[in-house]
């Protein structure tokens, strides 16, 4: 093959080499577009839910909105801030990972995991207090029904059943970052990125419940 | 500049991170603040639903890095994810139907 001839060859068709095997088109490992994929997935998961939950709401003549200043809105805001500031420290991993500093990426990921037990604990607090007050999955209290007739007792498992789902989530998430971080040197950093997609996914979805959930159903009257 | 700066920039600077955790702190303390408002119960819901959405998209954008991914992986994901959410709200006319229904039960 003459020099022209080769010099021709080695200008590629960008378009056609991204497309024709042997490349990654989207520029990402095979995990990480398994990851993103996961994650439009569980996103219609939670969106069938939420919709289910707004559709019940709509339908029903009456709705309880039961949740106090304190402590169901501090609470959920506190919350709330816990997952923001874990997506934060989790940032911190990805990028301290990708510059190979093991170390601080390990300290990163348990801010993080810190960040999720928290969020989890108050959650559990929370729970508690309304179990406490005779909320169950197809029952309200007998308070709510008088402060609230006819209301529909399918709040409890709404409630339960989306915040019940996001808590599995956020404690799967804990393991998940427990096992990266105890293997951080075995493991790449394109593997902590990817625990860090679904950690960010769990507060995403979260931005979604606390309004929905919590914001919409304060027990307030102007 | 060397070649891990030019990464490093690639995907964003501490300074840019902190400032959208700032920017999702302050919207989530405005959707407090408007859940204690006294206003239209569909306004709240729509103006609480937009909060979430810019703040989906800061996280999406920003944290989990789509900003500097290749454009072909955003248009695989996104649309695709939101056109099937959109899709889900078809039943919505259904629940306030079944107000509508109840006066014929009574």
């Amino acid at each position: 093959m003459d020099q022209a001839t080769a010099g021709h060859l080695a200008v590629p068709n960008v378009a056609a080499s991204d497309w024709n095997g042997g490349a990654q088109p989207y520029r990402v490992g095979d995990k990480k577009l398994g990851m993103w994929l996961f994650i439009v997935s569980d996103s219609l998961t939670f969106g069938a839910l939420l919709v289910g939950y707004s559709y019940v709401r709509a339908a029903s003549q009456t709705w309880p909105t039961p949740f106090p200043f304190s402590p169901s809105i501090t609470f959920s805001t506190v919350m709330t801030l816990c997952l923001l500031s874990s997506s934060l420290t989790m940032v911190m991993a990805v990028a301290a990972a990708k510059r190979r500093d093991l170390a601080a990426a390990r300290k990163w990921i348990f801010g993080t995991m810190a960040g999720g037990a928290a969020f989890i604990i108050l959650h559990m607090m929370e729970w508690n207090h309304l179990i406490g007050e005779g909320l169950r999955p197809f029952q309200l209290p007998q308070e709510w029904l008088q402060k609230w007739p006819g209301s529909s007792p399918l709040f409890g498992s709404t409630f339960f059943a989306i915040t019940g789902l996001h808590m599995f989530h956020v404690f799967s998430g804990l393991i998940y970052l427990g096992v990266i971080a105890l293997r951080i040197r075995k493991v790449t950093d394109e593997d902590v990125e990817i625990s860090g997609l679904y950690w960010h996914f769990v507060d995403l979805v979260w931005m979604f419940v606390f309004p929905l959930i919590y914001l919409l159903s304060v027990d307030y009257k102007p | 500049m060397s070649a891990h700066t030019a990464d490093h920039e690639h995907v964003g600077s501490t300074k840019l991170f902190l400032v959208v955790w700032i920017a999702l702190i302050a919207l989530t303390f405005f959707e407090v603040f408007l859940a204690y408002l006294d206003i239209n119960k569909t306004v709240m819901v729509i103006v609480l639903m937009g909060g979430s959405i810019i703040k989906a998209a800061l996280i999406m954008a920003y944290f989990m890095h789509l900003r500097f991914e290749r454009l072909t992986l955003v248009l695989t994901l996104v649309p695709a994810m939101v056109i099937c959410l959109s899709l889900l709200a078809i039943f919505f006319p259904d629940s306030l139907r079944l107000h509508d229904l109840r006066v014929f039960l009574k």
